[in-house]
């Protein structure tokens, strides 16, 4: 602080009080409707106050979804995110820090030309190749599995990049005494460079938890068997059609359940967030 | 910059890049070409025969009304996200910057939208701005306000930019801290010193050191914008009432996969890339230069 203006100070709270409740004002109203029965919910306005339904609302939508839109088991759905939300990160980390090592610590014909190919995916998002990415799945018969809502995504140029500015780092001297120790190139891989690479990975591997956990538009055309619903896509299917149809009460427990364990995330491993964000964007 | 030691291996270096390579190639280069391929082809209703059309398709887009407004929504919807996103997380992170207590809390408690899909943040502004029974709907009812976003385009756009910008406060607020945190201090004590009030100081020195910060983030939010809200806007309005927010991402999702019209969907796609990649080139060579700073 510059200077002492008592004025100031107080507007400075001031704004970011508001800010804070602004920002929180939606969670709170969802989680209120998600503990509101559904004739509590259709009353205008609705109670503003937490009702007595939660454990209700939640085990019907674990178990069985909702009444008029989708019946599938929200239980189900939170494991198929999971599994994105660890397939991903993990997948993405493993074939970024071996390419990575190859490009950096090797010189082989065509070296250059494959960097530039895993750089050139930065400009291919799925928005802009939707049918034929989907046309590839289909041929590979991957719709509705694992391995089609996974492995697409973990093609990446970001951790690729990350990983070669990181090994860039590292001391040539620590190369050159594994050589002479007579380590293999492998062998300093997994002695010396993952034991160095373990931030870089933990801060990567937060912000890709978060990346698998919300996709949306792939699961979308990926996962069109109700047992392959992720949690997002799980919402999306019970919101049917006009207010009344719909029973909010559920569809805010279900988003309560699809928020929570990346809200966990960014809020315990702040540290490795806040770095994998700046990091990756760089 | 090249690594001075290396090892030496005929296979090792393909066996450990094969993987990245075998994806991108499979799920990224060969859609990629098809994509472009497609969209100098016509496809009859049945979709048993292809046709070489030239540009027909590009030309027929051009043509097309519907498709001229939709470049008119998203130029306004990412405007409209990006201006509004990044002045109110540079005014919050110029306040958290300012105080010395509570920072901290004010950050943790500022940065967990990130975590939030976008279809989810759609559904709850949804939620709260429902026609019937949304909450600030009720209020807005009570100020006068004939709230009605299904049916009223303009307040749909409204609806879609403020669970955009909601959703995305979090990324820019941590990097405007972060750019806010990074300006030496004597800087501004020597303006203090000379007689600058708080507000001129913000415009005459911090304004100007954090345009490599405000740079990045413009590019980096209008990306969001063409791209990433594509959740929100299926989640709440899918690209309605009319075309009020079809935005180019949308169309082409509804057009090749709700509607089946390839080659149309497909050139649609192929402007997008140039699009993406003109992004990318900005981007990169900001970044470059940043680098030199």
């Amino acid at each position: 602080m510059v200077e002492n203006r008592p004025w100031l100070n107080f507007l400075a709270h001031a704004v970011l009080i508001a800010g804070v409740l602004a920002v929180a004002f939606p969670l709170y109203v969802t989680f209120v409707a998600s503990t509101l029965s559904f004739k509590e919910i259709m009353q205008v306005p609705m109670p503003l106050l937490p009702g007595s339904h939660l454990v209700e609302n939640y085990s019907q939508v674990l178990s069985g979804g909702t009444t008029t839109g989708s019946k599938a088991a929200v239980s189900h759905m939170l494991v198929n995110s999971l599994v994105m939300a660890l397939a991903i990160p993990l997948g993405k980390i493993t074939i970024s820090i071996i390419a990575s090592f190859a490009i950096v610590y090797f010189r082989f014909p065509l070296r250059m030309f494959f960097f530039w190919m895993i750089f050139v995916t930065l400009m291919l998002p799925v928005e802009v190749r939707i049918i034929p990415t989907l046309q590839v799945i289909t041929d590979l018969k991957m719709n509705n599995t694992y391995a089609g809502l996974t492995i697409p995504l973990i093609a990446s140029a970001t951790a690729t990049f990350l990983f070669r500015q990181f090994f860039m780092t590292v001391p040539d001297e620590l190369a050159e005494a594994a050589r002479v120790d007579g380590a293999g190139p492998m062998r300093f891989f997994w002695d010396v460079l993952m034991p160095l690479s373990k931030t870089t990975m933990a801060a990567l591997f937060v912000i890709q938890f978060i990346y698998g956990w919300n996709q949306y538009l792939w699961p979308l055309l990926v996962a069109t068997d109700e047992s392959m619903y992720t949690t997002v896509i799980g919402i999306k299917r019970m919101i049917v059609g006009s207010d009344a149809a719909n029973e909010w009460n559920l569809i805010m427990a279900t988003a309560i359940l699809a928020m929570l364990p990346p809200a966990l995330v960014v809020v315990l491993m702040q540290k490795w967030f806040v770095k994998g964000l700046v990091e990756t964007e760089k | 910059m090249e690594k001075r030691v290396v090892f030496r291996s005929a296979w090792l270096p393909y066996v450990l890049v094969a993987p990245q390579i075998v994806i991108t190639i499979l799920f990224f280069f060969w859609p990629a070409v098809q994509a472009v391929w497609f969209s100098f082809q016509l496809q009859d209703a049945f979709g048993l025969k292809t046709q070489f059309v030239g540009l027909q398709n590009f030309t027929a887009l051009f043509k097309d009304g519907n498709y001229l407004e939709s470049f008119k929504v998203t130029a306004l919807f990412s405007v409209l996200v990006a201006f509004s996103g990044l002045a109110v997380s540079l005014l919050f992170a110029t306040m958290a910057d300012r105080v010395v207590r509570g920072a901290l809390a004010y950050k943790t408690l500022l940065i967990w939208p990130y975590a939030v899909a976008p279809a989810i943040a759609g559904v709850l502004w949804a939620f709260l701005f429902a026609p019937s029974i949304g909450i600030v709907t009720y209020v807005l009812k009570g100020m006068g306000v004939d709230w009605n976003w299904i049916i009223k385009g303009d307040q749909a756009m409204l609806l879609v930019v403020i669970a955009s910008v909601w959703k995305q406060i979090s990324y820019n607020f941590l990097f405007f801290f972060a750019g806010l945190q990074s300006i030496p201090k004597s800087l501004i004590e020597a303006a203090a010193i000379d007689g600058a009030g708080p507000l001129r100081r913000f415009w005459t020195i911090v304004f100007p050191l954090l345009s490599p910060t405000t740079f990045f983030l413009l590019v980096v939010n209008i990306v969001y914008a063409f791209f990433d809200t594509f959740g929100v806007i299926d989640a709440t309005t899918q690209g309605g009432p009319g075309q009020a927010t079809n935005i180019l991402v949308y169309k082409v999702y509804h057009d090749g996969v709700k509607a089946a019209d390839l080659g149309g969907s497909s050139a649609q796609s192929v402007i997008l890339m140039v699009i993406v990649i003109a992004l990318t080139v900005v981007q990169f060579r900001f970044v470059e230069r940043r680098v030199q700073y």
